[in-house]
């Protein structure tokens, strides 16, 4: 894909679950496991990860997938609930953990929180601080991320 | 990335997502469908059987999923066992909960009963009658359990968590992928245990280290070990090593299935579970002991406690514990020791004599929950001590105190002496 710098360009990848959200990207260093990785304010709390202390509520959330423990899908659900959860997912491998706690929260709460899959390559292009917007249609089908890339 | 939708469902799992069997199995076989959709799943596979670990509360949410449940009339349609939750419904005043997850906690509980799973409260359902056939589907939850059913007892699970296990007990359905797939079952690295001392591997503490080992090295991969003792027709040893190996693996690396060449049921021979461009790693007495004292956070000898039963302790574990206590010696009155087991086993304990053999030397049993999930530690207590790979991984981070690994001898060593006492000859 051209286009980077200033002009947002569009990735274009595989939902995993529907949803269209805005917010700014977080990119982790690391994957990061929900459960016991994040507060129940979505501030990371794993001491073990680079980027400790940081908020992941109301972000564009891109890490190459989830690490860890299946309590994360409950933990991902509850704070879908409680309204601090990421705006998006953005991943590289499909991670179910995750696609079941929004599956849930979808079912429960009606809300809609998209889950994109991109290549490593697209998802190593994503800045975090930098404004994005995600659309994903029913998963396995197209979504489409846009963001200033570098 | 599989783009398009490849999924094709029976007649049988349309009528069910179209709502011919009720509200609940709809909205479990979306939860299904919608796991396959994303994973690229072909198909739905049936399972014989369930474990189901949403059964310990995380949170509002998990409670309101399963009430739903509970009020659409969904009952499970395969046999389906229950983890652990956050109390202990047998002695209630040994968990120290406070009154929301106490009350929440309990009523998460009582809605999973209510959806017609049997309440083992159990990490080992293996060790409470639940022991799928090898070669047979099911859908297990708990990272214990799913590298225990998948490598000792040769039956075929993905890693489940909370939501989808109960959703597959409900539908009796799971998306054909990931370990179900016997091309995904071969082995894509190979450990070698010939260079390492017999007299280590015969001691218990050996395993975890193993199993720490094997996580670091594989990851999520599938491993084959050779060169391990082992026979699963021995009363117990066996598992309970592997049983050990497998819970620090999963949790050190994410590791759910492992091969044990001439011991584990898939693996008669290496060539049985080779994969295509394996490597092969040789592993040394030295390389153990690195793997153990990863597992030991505390730099003094002074000890607060000791946790044993993680996962919960076997029939033949409280039958080594017993005779470890057989001098009839007491445990120190500063030191704390907690056996956590699952009430099945614990009947078993008791009519042996070995249940009394602990608590007369001042230990307490714990059931239905584990001493790492809920608060049953009094305060104050810094430094624990415990056979367990996994409890030593996770206690650090989720109640915030400094641990030790030791042999089961080791332990109750450390226990009567109110201090950390391990044998450091057998390493090397």
């Amino acid at each position: 894909m051209s286009g980077s710098g200033d002009e947002p360009v569009t990735l274009f990848g595989r939902s995993l679950h529907p949803g269209q959200a805005d917010g700014h990207v977080l990119a982790l260093e690391e994957p990061l496991s929900f459960w016991g990785g994040v507060d129940a304010r979505g501030v990371i709390v794993d001491a073990h990860h680079p980027q400790r202390g940081v908020t992941v509520a109301g972000q564009v959330l891109a890490m190459q997938t989830g690490r860890g423990s299946s309590s994360s899908t409950a933990v991902l659900a509850e704070l879908i609930r409680s309204g601090h959860a990421p705006a998006a997912l953005i991943l590289a491998e499909c991670d179910a953990i995750l696609v079941i706690g929004a599956l849930v929260a979808a079912e429960i709460y009606g809300t809609s929180l998209p889950i994109v899959q991109l290549t490593d390559d697209d998802l190593a292009r994503l800045r975090t601080g930098t404004p994005a917007a995600v659309l994903a249609h029913t998963a396995p089908h197209p979504a489409t991320v846009i963001a200033k890339t570098r | 990335m599989p783009g398009d939708d490849a999924l094709i469902l029976t007649a049988e799992e349309e009528s069910m997502l179209a709502g011919e069997y009720g509200p609940a199995t709809a909205m479990c076989m979306r939860l299904i469908v919608g796991v396959a959709r994303a994973t690229g799943a072909e198909r739905l596979v049936p399972i014989e059987s369930a474990h189901a670990d949403g059964c310990l509360y995380h949170g509002i949410a998990g409670l309101e999923f399963t009430e739903r449940l509970v009020s659409l009339g969904a009952r499970v349609r395969v046999r389906t066992t229950l983890n652990v939750g956050s109390l202990d419904l047998l002695h209630p005043g040994l968990v120290r909960a406070d009154p929301e997850v106490a009350e929440n906690g309990r009523r998460l509980m009582d809605a999973h009963v209510a959806l017609g799973c049997e309440p083992i409260w159990s990490c080992a359902p293996y060790q409470s009658g639940h022991r799928p056939a090898a070669g047979s589907h099911v859908a297990w939850a708990e990272s214990n359990a799913i590298a225990f059913v998948n490598s000792v007892l040769g039956a075929r699970t993905d890693r489940y968590g909370d939501f989808i296990d109960i959703a597959a007990g409900v539908t009796g359905r799971v998306p054909y992928s990931g370990l179900h797939l016997q091309r995904n079952r071969t082995a894509a690295l190979v450990l070698d245990f010939s260079a390492v001392p017999t007299a280590l591997l015969d001691d218990d503490v050996a395993w975890p280290a193993i199993g720490a080992l094997l996580g670091d090295l594989a990851g999520t991969r599938v491993a084959a070990l050779t060169g391990l003792p082992g026979d699963l027709h021995d009363g117990g040893v066996t598992e309970d090593r592997l049983k050990a190996l497998g819970a620090t693996a999963a949790s050190a690396g994410g590791v759910a299935l492992f091969h044990v060449v001439g011991v584990t049921p898939e693996a008669p021979t290496l060539d049985a579970v080779l994969g295509r461009g394996a490597t092969t790693v040789p592993v040394t007495a030295h390389d153990l002991r690195r793997a153990r004292d990863r597992l030991s956070s505390a730099a003094t000898t002074s000890l607060d406690a000791v946790s044993l039963g993680t996962p919960h302790f076997s029939l033949s574990e409280f039958a080594a514990l017993a005779r470890e206590l057989r001098d009839g010696l007491p445990f120190a009155s500063s030191v704390d020791v907690f056996v956590s087991t699952s009430r099945a086993v614990l009947v078993e304990a008791q009519a042996r004599g070995y249940a009394d053999a602990v608590r007369d030397a001042g230990g307490r049993i714990l059931t239905d929950t584990c001493t790492y999930v809920t608060p049953v530690l009094r305060d104050g207590i810094r430094t624990v001590m415990t056979n367990s790979g996994k409890w030593a991984w996770y206690a650090p981070a989720n109640l915030g105190i400094d641990t030790v690994l030791g042999s089961l001898a080791e332990c109750v060593a450390s226990a009567r002496a109110g201090r950390v006492v391990r044998d450091e000859r057998l390493w090397g």
